[in-house]
């Protein structure tokens, strides 16, 4: 184990897989030369070289299909986008070519190709490039959805991502690349894509969170095992699809009380889907209507005190747990 | 720069065997869109179905001098260009109509033919979107340091698309071994070329890409075309440079089925005017009859063969199964995929 | 200045009183001391005088209804003058339209109170009737025994939720209802989920001993003539392949009976008894979940052959679960057959609306004395429960005195 950032995990990842297998390369625009426009890929071109760390042009759509034909014969791409707001423009190279191709081909084609970069807001960015579209993706099958909150999941997750073989798309925390945590060093580490995890074992409350709005939901919790000796347990389901929803089912059923977080916008988000489980699976189980904590309804905006009140902050998380249990 | 090369008087140096077999898969494309075509207003084939009637020289020229283990990828109106890079002709007749044996088991249709036998990479459907795949390819060819080529077809309209742009750069960018070819076949849909490209000859946009080469054809002439796509195979192969051939054709049928054959947006007489003198297979036998290279009862065993080949196609894809309801969720995921059912309580 | 005219307490023991007569009608002018509304306290009719002068605006509740002291019951103003303030706060709509029963439950004095509740958390009756469970909640009190309607909701709304019913399973207040068992006395069990049949079985016959009074009647006969009967029938029918069974001649015999008697074919109606023109016998026959009772229709007028084909054919669709509703609906008269279990005799319970059922026993080998000497002899018997609302003993008995004779001499069934 070493602390160590949550871009230096996934550069370690993205290392030790690209050492491993000769058939993966990682390309995108700025991931050579410039050594990553977030810094996760460098070192890497000094190592494999241009043909396996390729600088793309400003090109989503176009380099977005090259990873899949790429993938089509039997390489194994990684494709970066400098953000995920700018894969808005490859979007049908992911949905029609990337998450299609093994179903319309009748199993003939298999897609193990990884898309990653990061998501959400950062800081004042504004509107173009703050946004969490992880529902986006994980409304359509043929793709898999994780979303790393902490740099030992960032690295588990995108080895694992790597070596699937179908296409994944991995959402970094833009404001999580500097974060740190314990991260196994071993070169066999892997976190299996599908499961949840319990960050926070609870008896009063479960909350289902991903991404960066787990910190503030761990701080959240936190504040009301102290002020209002409310335990909560504190699930990150990590692969957003498949989610490994038996988990999040299983602690309901403990806690019979639910509230979920997401940075996303709340209309057809993430907890949507979420929230249908839980009433189609634990109605039964229920003491609550369950609540969402999500971003505002808004597009991002500039001014720093806005952008704060865009995203679901621990105060707003606390809100929702003391109304779920009755507290309020 | 684009090259216009006109009548080709010489047929290649290509033997007998070579000539006719050429001669064959046309007639085969021809007969086999005609049967595809009358399956789809009896109904066994839906959706969208677009046939290759008309454009026979441009799949054959280009496909017959590739090898086996060269990649084929083209856009929705694929019937032909699959045939003659070798896929079974029940499989995809099949395909067409929605059953368990066809090439996708039933799931792709019309539009998505794909083989990964014979490197028939689809059948694809959203104008310009395969143009960046082959290119991906293209660059596995060259981070694999073989010799293989990739042949991408693609329509006229897809000239005036972004995707175009971004994969014929980066094609020239790193030097892929892919052969672009248009078939421009005037139409659009129903939008003429020139009411769509501000530029007259398409593949006079080479010349946008260093090291990319343009050439303009009369697509019509299997044997131009061959020796054209031979060219630009040759540059791919021992050069990894990309081309960029655009092949004049005609499709002498709609759109798709539900265009009429005289659409509002050309003239009865326009495609009469084609038909007569510009049918690609009526023009090739032509040259094999002035070079006594086929005699009448040639013509007649070929259309007895292909014959038998479209009947059979078609009884196959009669007998075979429509897909298992379970189908619907298989071929989602490398796994199996229980989240589907379980949300699905009633299906 | 607007004035009201109240329903003023006009006796110490005065709580409400009706409006007799208006005197005057909206739009009459009044002056101050005119008699404008006749009303009725519990002692005498008063005629209330209005205080102020002007015109009868409005009047709000309207003659014969009842209405707590304090209530409004018009409004004098000038013709021009603004009272809206005054029919609102009132309540006005309220006592005008609402009828006596219930404008009676409201307060006792001062002002009628608006529809708008106060800061107390409105119990489940006050909103609209429905009650409001979290589905947890639900699943709790059902497990537990406890009713919800006697609980009172500490969520948002009055919801009740999991701490209220923990609360009531510790204070031990809730009332059990009476048929769920309230605990498991320790004692291991395997729950089992109720079948949408057991669940139907629960309730129509929760319907039956419980708010019926039953009796019953017992009789043994003999069946010594129905055996010979019987051999004999299925000896002259053997070519047909028909095979006709005791139960048949049961059945037969009952509806044979029961023509005689139509006081017993019947059912309570709660104001009415309904005497049943057509005799339809219910047959109980036992499933794997429970007890479904298909219905032979007119049965009295059926021949032993039909009874016999179209009760197999009943059983069978029963056991399929190939029937309508139609099938095992409204049955006049049921018949409960233990027999074949080895059970001697019991007692059944009434299948509503039906008002009787027949519970039969085996048939069994017995010591009886006949003409002073002991014989033995095959003898059933059977046990009528009755609806003493509809049906009386000495109903009962005739009919089973009947039922008893023809089984006894079957020949009668013939003629």
């Amino acid at each position: 184990m070493a602390v160590i950032t949550y871009r230096d995990a996934l550069n370690q990842a993205l290392r030790e897989e690209m050492r491993r297998d000769p058939d993966i390369f990682l390309m995108g625009e700025e991931v050579g030369a410039y050594q990553g426009a977030y810094k996760v890929s460098r070192g890497l071109l000094e190592e494999f070289g241009e043909w396996r760390v390729r600088d793309m042009p400003i090109a989503e759509l176009g380099f977005t299909g090259l990873g899949v034909g790429a993938a089509m014969v039997g390489l194994r791409p990684i494709v970066e986008y400098m953000t995920w707001s700018f894969a808005l423009l490859a979007i049908d190279g992911i949905v029609n070519s990337a998450a299609k191709m093994r179903y319309m081909s009748g199993g003939q084609f298999k897609m193990p190709i990884t898309f990653r970069g990061p998501s959400g807001a950062a800081n004042q960015l504004a509107a173009t490039h703050s946004q969490a579209l992880d529902s986006w993706y994980a409304h359509v099958p043929g793709l898999k959805v994780v979303a790393p909150a902490t740099a030992r999941d960032a690295k588990g997750l995108l080895k694992s991502a790597i070596r699937d073989d179908d296409p994944v798309v991995f959402l970094e925390g833009e404001l999580l690349y500097g974060s740190k945590d314990d991260v196994p060093e071993a070169e066999d580490f892997t976190l299996p894509l599908g499961v949840s995890e319990i960050k926070r074992p609870g008896r009063d409350v479960t909350v289902v969170v991903h991404s960066r709005p787990l910190h503030s939901a761990l701080a959240a919790a936190e504040t009301l095992e102290r002020e209002d000796g409310i335990s909560v347990e504190v699930i990150d389901p990590r692969t957003l699809r498949p989610m490994d929803i038996d988990t999040v089912l299983e602690s309901v059923r403990r806690t019979n009380r639910c509230v979920i977080v997401e940075e996303g916008w709340p209309v057809c988000g993430i907890g949507s889907q979420i929230v249908d489980d839980i009433q189609r699976e634990a109605f039964d189980y229920l003491d609550a209507p369950i609540a969402r904590v999500t971003g505002a309804d808004a597009p991002h905006p500039y001014a720093t005190n806005l952008e704060q009140l865009h995203f679901p902050q621990a105060d707003l998380i606390v809100k929702a747990i003391r109304q779920v249990c009755y507290r309020d | 720069m684009a090259t216009k090369i006109t009548q080709s008087d010489k047929l290649l140096g290509l033997d007998r065997a070579a000539l006719v077999e050429m001669l064959r898969w046309m007639i085969l494309g021809r007969r086999f869109e005609e049967r595809a075509g009358e399956m789809y207003q009896l109904g066994e084939v839906g959706g969208f179905c677009h046939l290759y009637i008309g454009q026979e020289a441009v799949a054959v020229g280009a496909l017959t001098p590739l090898r086996s283990d060269d990649y084929v990828i083209t856009a929705y109106r694929d019937h032909v260009h699959g045939l003659v890079r070798g896929m079974d002709p029940g499989a995809i007749m099949a395909e067409l109509f929605g059953r368990i044996d066809g090439s996708s088991k039933g799931k792709g249709g019309s539009m998505h033919l794909f083989d990964s036998s014979v490197n028939f990479l689809g059948g694809h459907a959203i104008v310009g979107g395969h143009l960046p795949i082959a290119v991906g390819i293209g660059y596995a060819i060259r981070y694999r340091d073989t010799d293989q080529v990739c042949v991408c077809f693609l329509g006229d309209s897809v000239a005036n698309i972004g995707a175009f742009n971004e994969a014929l750069n980066m094609a020239a960018l790193f030097q892929l071994p892919v052969v672009f070819i248009i078939e421009n076949n005037q139409y659009g849909m129903g939008t003429a070329v020139h009411r769509a490209a501000a530029i007259e000859n398409l593949a006079d946009r080479a010349c946008a890409y260093s090291g990319m080469q343009g050439w303009t054809i009369e697509g019509m002439e299997v044997l131009e075309v061959r020796r054209t796509v031979e060219l630009a195979v040759e540059r791919a192969r021992s050069h990894k440079l990309p081309s960029l051939i655009e092949a004049k054709t005609y499709r002498f049928v709609g759109h798709s089925m539900s265009d009429p054959n005289y659409g509002h947006y050309r003239t009865k007489e326009e495609v009469h005017q084609f038909k007569a003198h510009d049918d690609p297979i009526k023009g090739y036998i032509e040259i094999l009859r002035a070079h006594g290279t086929i005699k009448e009862s040639d013509l007649s065993d070929i259309e007895a063969e292909v014959k038998k080949i479209v009947d059979d196609s078609v009884e196959f894809a009669k007998q075979s199964p429509v897909p298992q309801p379970d189908d619907l969720y298989n071929d989602i995921y490398s796994e199996e995929y229980p989240d589907a059912r379980r949300r699905d309580p009633w299906r | 200045m607007a004035s009201r005219i109240v329903m003023s307490k006009l006796s110490p023991t005065m709580e409400e009183g009706r409006v007799l007569k208006w005197v005057k009608q909206e739009g009459d002018p009044v002056e101050s001391g005119d008699v404008v509304v006749e009303v009725e306290t519990d002692k005498a009719t008063m005629e209330v005088e209005t205080m102020g002068s002007g015109v009868l605006r409005k009047i709000l509740v309207e003659e014969d209804a009842t209405v707590p002291t304090g209530t409004t019951l018009g409004v004098v103003a000038a013709e021009d003058e603004d009272i809206s303030a005054i029919i609102e706060e009132s309540g006005a709509v309220a006592p005008a339209a609402v009828p006596a029963a219930a404008a009676a439950q409201g307060p006792a004095t001062g002002e009628p109170s608006a529809p708008t509740g106060g800061a107390a958390v409105p119990s489940p009756a006050e909103d609209g009737g429905r009650l409001k469970a979290s589905p947890l909640a639900k699943r709790m009190a059902d497990e537990r025994g406890i009713r919800l309607e006697a609980l009172h909701g500490t969520g948002p709304g009055g919801r009740i939720i999991k701490r209220d019913i923990e609360a009531a399973a510790s204070a031990g207040a809730p009332t059990p209802t009476a048929a769920t068992p309230q605990t498991d006395y320790g004692i291991p069990y395997e729950r089992v989920e109720l079948s949408q049949l057991r669940k139907a079985i629960a309730r129509n016959l929760i319907q039956s001993l419980g708010p019926i009074p039953h009796f019953f009647l017992t009789r043994e006969i003999d069946m010594g003539e129905v055996l010979r009967l019987r051999g004999e029938l299925n000896e002259s029918l053997a070519e047909s392949g028909t095979k006709i069974g005791v139960n048949d001649i049961i059945v037969k015999t009952a509806a044979q009976a029961l023509s005689e008697h139509p006081d017993v074919n019947v059912s309570f109606a709660g104001d009415h008894i309904r005497k049943f023109s057509r005799v339809d016998i219910g047959i109980a026959v036992a499933v794997p979940d429970g007890l479904i009772t298909p219905v032979l229709r007119d049965a009295a007028n059926k021949g032993l052959r039909q009874i016999s084909a179209e009760s197999r054919d009943l059983i069978d669709r029963t056991r399929e679960r190939k029937l309508t509703p139609e099938d095992y609906q409204g049955a006049t008269f049921t018949i409960s057959n233990l027999g074949m279990y080895g059970i001697d005799e019991f007692t059944a319970v009434i299948n509503p609306p039906a008002a009787t059922i027949l519970a039969v026993g085996a048939t069994r080998e017995k010591p009886v004395a006949v003409d002073g000497a002991v014989e033995i002899r095959p003898r059933m018997r059977v046990t009528l429960s009755c609806d003493h609302r509809a049906v009386d003993g000495a109903m009962g008995a005739g009919f089973l005195a009947t039922f008893a004779e023809m089984l006894e001499n079957p020949l009668r069934l013939v003629l």
